[in-house]
């Protein structure tokens, strides 16, 4: 439709479909039938995800709660004692999360450190060829399978921490003898498993730092070594707290590895201890374990499964405020 | 007449093999303002970092010829870089605050070269925020974070935080270009407050504003400065054919 040069409507009309024959208001059914058909099913696809991680955690409810319900709350978490298969069984955990929360934290206190200084220094200060030899090496690390930490743990390891142990309790009369199967293997075992996983999330977190912060600081005078702690490092906070939090899941949540080196007898969490883990705890007992005692079992389970929620509620929450 | 604060002599760089400024020769005097302008990649920003040496940063550039502040060489060996920037400060074209407190951007600079009296602080801050205009409009909110301003505040903070390390020369690599014409014409009143306690170099796209705050100009064109001197004579009577086109807006 044209406009006049008056401001006139001339009506004449062009057919109805326009130059291709195609008119705005015909249906193009098969093309539509495909959008349809592709939106159903991605949200198929998240509704699985959904209902995946409902069912956890009903089904983590639904048998973690019966020994709870029957030993009572305190019996089970706040008990000490562990002796599932005695005449007189005793299903106190308290000693297994313990283990699992001193490993975790000291594992975290050892490794984010390491691992930051390696995001930084890849960011920052590496020549090329040392980066081209350092990330493959991280990428690689974070493709081994934790059982396989676990072997080189008892091999190399454990030997190491045995030796420092002779040292340590050297005369000792008392000190149970662990030959390097204790919770300071465990807490290095950890440390190195997290490594990764916090390098190359901080890494991102740094590299995207804007250019212009730290052109800016180094404009006023700031050293490298200033403008790397004073500012880059601060802009990439929340980056980094999200790397240390999925540090410390990987870390709560590792098994296999743990088992092979941490000795496995439920003790008080000291570094030359024989210790028991959440997770170790099932992977080792479940295979024997019946009535009231694989139900503790699932309880453990529930315990593990409520640090991990906790570990992602907090993230949320810490993200959330950053932005806010 | 001010005297000579920075001259360079037939000064040369490369980034690689690319030949980025060719045997550039000129002078910037005191407590003036000095406009570079010119086309897109013509080597204005790189020769205003070569001023404060903030082209040591990026890989590959290599550099011939003299810089002189003060008629100090400082591409000669033994220079201290971070004293040299601390004398010749900079602000670059995005606004760009430290994620930090408005105050903390300010005293960022003293602190790094170690002062930390609080009260001193505090006076370097408010000096500071007062020069660069922007202390009405922060005094209040000096906690506060400093991405929180306008675009325009920003600016005038990242002036102020430059400032706070007391410099004599003060580099503004196209401040305005990301800023809406009000902010833009605040901070061009600002530079001709401080152009009188500051030498200040300007990289600018916009010609009426070489006019209306530059002392002395520059054009640059393909690594070459083809012409330099007082603002006026430069652009009412232009010695080079190229710089006529140019500032007729004939290329560019």
């Amino acid at each position: 439709m044209d406009i006049g040069i008056h401001g006139v409507r001339q009506t004449a009309h062009n057919t109805p479909q326009g130059r291709l024959g195609l008119s705005v208001t015909e249906k193009r059914s098969h093309t539509q039938r495909i959008e349809t058909a592709a939106e159903a099913i991605f949200t198929l696809c998240a509704c699985c995800m959904v209902f995946a991680v409902g069912s956890i955690t009903l089904y983590m409810i639904a048998n973690g709660i019966p020994a709870i319900y029957k030993l009572g709350a305190r019996e089970i978490l706040f008990s000490s004692v562990w002796k599932p298969t005695a005449a007189d069984p005793s299903f106190g955990i308290l000693y297994v999360i313990l283990t699992s929360v001193a490993g975790t934290v000291l594992a975290i206190f050892l490794g984010v450190p390491v691992a930051l200084l390696t995001a930084v220094f890849l960011t920052e200060a590496a020549p090329r060829p040392l980066a081209a030899v350092v990330r493959p090496a991280i990428e690689l690390l974070a493709g081994i399978p934790s059982v396989v930490y676990g072997l080189l743990g008892m091999l190399v390891l454990n030997p190491l921490v045995y030796r420092l142990e002779q040292w340590v309790f050297r005369g000792s009369q008392t000190h149970q003898f662990t030959g390097g199967a204790n919770l300071l293997s465990a807490v290095l075992v950890l440390a190195i498993m997290i490594l990764p996983t916090v390098i190359s999330v901080s890494e991102t977190a740094l590299r995207a730092v804007p250019e212009q912060l730290r052109a800016s600081s180094m404009a006023l005078g700031a050293s490298r070594i200033q403008t790397i702690f004073q500012i880059i490092l601060p802009a990439a906070r929340p980056g980094i707290v999200t790397a240390v939090v999925l540090g410390v899941g990987r870390a709560v949540g590792e098994a296999m590895a743990v088992n092979l080196v941490s000795g496995g007898c439920v003790n008080v969490p000291l570094p030359f201890c024989s210790v028991r883990f959440l997770t170790t705890a099932i992977v080792s007992e479940m295979g024997y374990a019946e009535g009231l005692h694989r139900q503790a079992l699932f309880t453990i389970g529930l315990v593990l499964f409520g640090f991990i929620m906790l570990v992602n509620i907090l993230l949320h929450k810490i993200l959330r405020e950053e932005k806010g | 007449m001010n005297c000579i604060k920075i001259e360079t002599t037939d000064l040369n760089l490369y980034y690689g093999n690319y030949h980025a400024l060719k045997a550039v020769t000129m002078d910037i005097r005191a407590d003036a303002v000095t406009a570079l302008i010119g086309p897109s990649g013509c080597g204005k920003s790189t020769f205003l970092k070569t001023i404060n040496r903030m082209n040591d940063l990026i890989q590959g550039v290599r550099i011939t010829g003299r810089v002189c502040l003060d008629g100090e060489e400082i591409y000669a060996p033994g220079v201290d870089v971070t004293t040299l920037r601390r004398r010749v400060g900079m602000v670059f074209q995005q606004p760009n605050p430290f994620p930090m407190s408005i105050y903390d951007n300010i005293a960022y600079g003293p602190r790094v070269h170690g002062e930390k009296n609080k009260n001193r602080l505090d006076e370097i801050v408010e000096r500071s925020l007062r020069r660069a205009a922007i202390w009405e409009e922060t005094k209040d909110r000096l906690k506060k974070p400093a991405p929180g301003l306008s675009g325009g505040q920003q600016q005038r903070l990242c002036i102020a935080r430059a400032l706070a390390v007391e410099p004599e020369v003060l580099l503004l690599d196209e401040p305005t270009s990301a800023l809406d014409p009000v902010s833009s014409l605040r901070i061009e009143e600002l530079l001709l407050q401080l152009k009188k306690s500051y030498t200040i170099v300007i990289v600018t796209h916009n010609m009426q504003q070489a006019v209306r705050i530059s002392d002395d100009t520059a054009f640059f064109l393909a690594g070459t400065v083809v012409e330099w001197g007082r603002t006026g004579q430069f652009f009412s009577r232009p010695r080079d054919r190229k710089t006529m086109d140019y500032i007729a807006g004939r290329y560019g």
